[in-house]
């Protein structure tokens, strides 16, 4: 008999529910996980131990089947405020926040019957890709932990990746979701902007920011996207739609050939510098699989996409990102230096003392882009290419239903390979974050490999068709089935 | 180019005081970095109307009407110094 935490989000949360496994059995099962894994992977700011009372309170209250997590434990990334538990972004200046608040995507998991096991590591403030930026040191990629898992959201991949949780919630601003997905071989869904409430997300790009799932499967994603989703009136770039399907999980698992689809395969990946051999090998893979279920292949053009929605989205990102963090000054919440003689030396040191390099790096870059003199040059540029960007994207789905494309040029990279040069890691993301300026949703799923390092392919949508490309996702994963991938 | 007294400025501007090794460190990647930008101006953006968000729909404003969602003593749990009703600071008058 496999160990409980093995099992799949779907598996566990049916067996939890027919009142086959208790909450307590399934916690205690991830807890001890966590506990063999950890000093290996270090996936986790904060373990919540207390999970485990929980699950034995809901336990003796009984199994609710209204609620569709019930019992279920996961993670959640460490930029998303949970009420009483600390909340740190993987900075010291939130070293010892304990927000009195749940984020939307958070309250959303706990009315849905979820148990909070963790708060996963990422870059500080969500700013790099390959969580080496955290404050509270670098996550492993449970595959290979000489290498790293990506990032931002590296942490809760690892943590998906390792077993320690059946799902968990990432951020994605240039692809920090779909990319750690990838590197750590699990399925990451960047939701279209506006499709789950930014309400609780300590905000790095507010025009970038996207909350979603990362999960061991394409359905276990659905389920998580399923409950998370939903309008807000707290979070004023939340779009007023209506529910999602009530059989929108089953709609997808459903869904087990692509015939009459016509996938679009962006000529401009395929070209662009630095993709690796073995991920061009798992990308042509990719689109025979998809022709063999069914699929038409047609060639688009998205030629603002790489190189350009590289360099525009750095500017709006750091523009954002030095607009964001003005608020940590050392007066309300957050670190404050001590013995400062005045105000203004209180906030200089407090920020300086609290934030990490990369964090003062964009900060700065993002003051400049904004200043007088140069806001046209940069900032107000970059949003006009930002708007070819979409445009490349809404003409290239005309063409097409969903499109099939790389997420990470190379596979996962040794620890420290490109931590003194910040812009060879920012090139790192040159297949994702055109889609963050554009807004529109992008699941990533293991694909291939790599020697011992997974390799995932993206399927981008139109806007809010989340079912759309998380259904191709399901037939494409099915048909590769489960990869062969190493683990802690 | 970022001289160093450019990127003094900026320090100040954002309220960051890093040292001058770290500083000197700064200028050269962001130098790097700000080059690399300069591939925009490659694209021709003249009549394109900027996105400064991805949004759909016009936000809708709420009845100004001043709401309690909190209570005093949760807001001032997070802080560093407080005298139990304000934040406290350093004397400015």
């Amino acid at each position: 008999m496999p160990e409980l935490y093995a099992a799949t989000l779907l598996d566990i949360r049916d067996r939890l529910a027919r009142g086959e496994v208790s909450a307590e059995a399934a916690t205690r099962s991830c807890l001890e996980r966590i506990h063999a894994t950890e000093p290996v992977v270090h996936a986790l700011i904060t373990v919540r131990e207390e999970a485990l009372n929980e699950a034995k309170a809901m336990d003796a209250a009984g199994v609710d089947p209204a609620k569709p997590l019930w019992g279920v434990p996961v993670t959640v990334k460490d930029a998303l405020a949970t009420k009483g538990t600390r909340t740190t972004a993987a900075s010291r200046i939130l070293e010892n926040f304990v927000p009195f608040y749940d984020a939307f995507a958070v309250e959303k998991l706990r009315q849905a019957g979820a148990i909070l096991l963790g708060k996963a590591n990422m870059d500080e403030f969500a700013m790099g890709s390959s969580t080496e930026n955290s404050a509270f040191g670098p996550t492993a990629n449970p595959r290979d932990p000489s290498a790293v898992p990506g990032g931002s959201s590296g942490g809760s991949a690892a943590s998906v990746a390792a077993m320690q949780c059946f799902a968990s919630l990432g951020t994605d601003t240039g692809g920090s979701i779909r990319q750690p997905a990838a590197l750590c071989g699990c399925v990451g869904l960047k939701p279209t902007y506006g499709a789950v409430s930014r309400y609780g997300l300590l905000a790095y790009g507010s025009s970038l920011d996207q909350i979603g799932p990362l999960a061991r499967t394409v359905s276990d994603a659905a389920l998580m996207f399923s409950v998370i989703a939903g309008h807000d009136p707290r979070d004023t770039t939340s779009e007023p739609r209506p529910p999602l399907a009530a059989d929108f999980v089953k709609r997808i698992a459903e869904k087990t050939d692509l015939s009459g689809m016509t996938i679009g395969i962006p000529e401009e990946f395929a070209r662009a510098d630095g993709l690796d051999p073995a991920v061009a090998a798992v990308c042509e893979n990719a689109r025979k699989t998809a022709e063999n279920l069914g699929a038409k292949l047609v060639s688009v053009s998205l030629p603002h996409a790489t190189r350009h929605a590289i360099a525009a989205y750095y500017i709006v990102a750091m523009a954002e990102a030095s607009s964001n963090l003005a608020r940590y000054d050392g007066v309300r919440y957050g670190r404050r230096a001590e013995h400062a003689a005045d105000l203004g030396e209180l906030y200089t040191r407090s920020r300086t003392e609290g934030f990490g390099a990369e964090v003062q790096r964009r900060i700065l870059l993002g003051t400049y882009v904004l200043s007088a003199g140069y806001y046209d040059a940069y900032y107000r540029k970059a949003a006009e290419v930002r708007r070819l960007v979409r445009r490349d994207y809404l003409e290239a789905l005309d063409k097409c239903d969903v499109m099939l494309a790389p997420v990470s040029p190379v596979p996962a990279w040794k620890h420290g390979a490109m931590t003194d040069d910040p812009l060879k890691m920012y090139l790192m993301d040159i297949f994702t974050v055109s889609l963050n300026l554009a807004g529109l949703p992008g699941v990533s799923l293991p694909m291939g490999v790599a020697g011992r390092l997974p390799v995932g392919m993206q399927i981008i949508g139109r806007d809010f068709d989340e079912e759309g490309i998380l259904g191709a996702a399901h037939a494409l994963e099915r048909a590769v089935g489960a990869l062969s991938l190493p683990n802690v | 180019m970022l001289t160093h007294e450019d990127m003094t400025h900026l320090s100040q501007l954002a309220r960051l005081a890093p040292d001058k090794a770290t500083l000197e460190k700064f200028s050269a990647q962001c130098d790097d970095i700000l080059k690399y930008m300069d591939v925009l101006a490659e694209v021709d953006t003249s009549g394109i109307e900027p996105l400064y968000s991805p949004v759909r729909h016009t936000a809708s404003s709420r009845p100004d009407i001043s709401a309690k969602h909190c209570r005093r003593e949760e807001v001032l749990a997070n802080a560093p110094k407080t005298d139990g009703r304000f934040f406290v600071v350093p004397r400015i008058v």
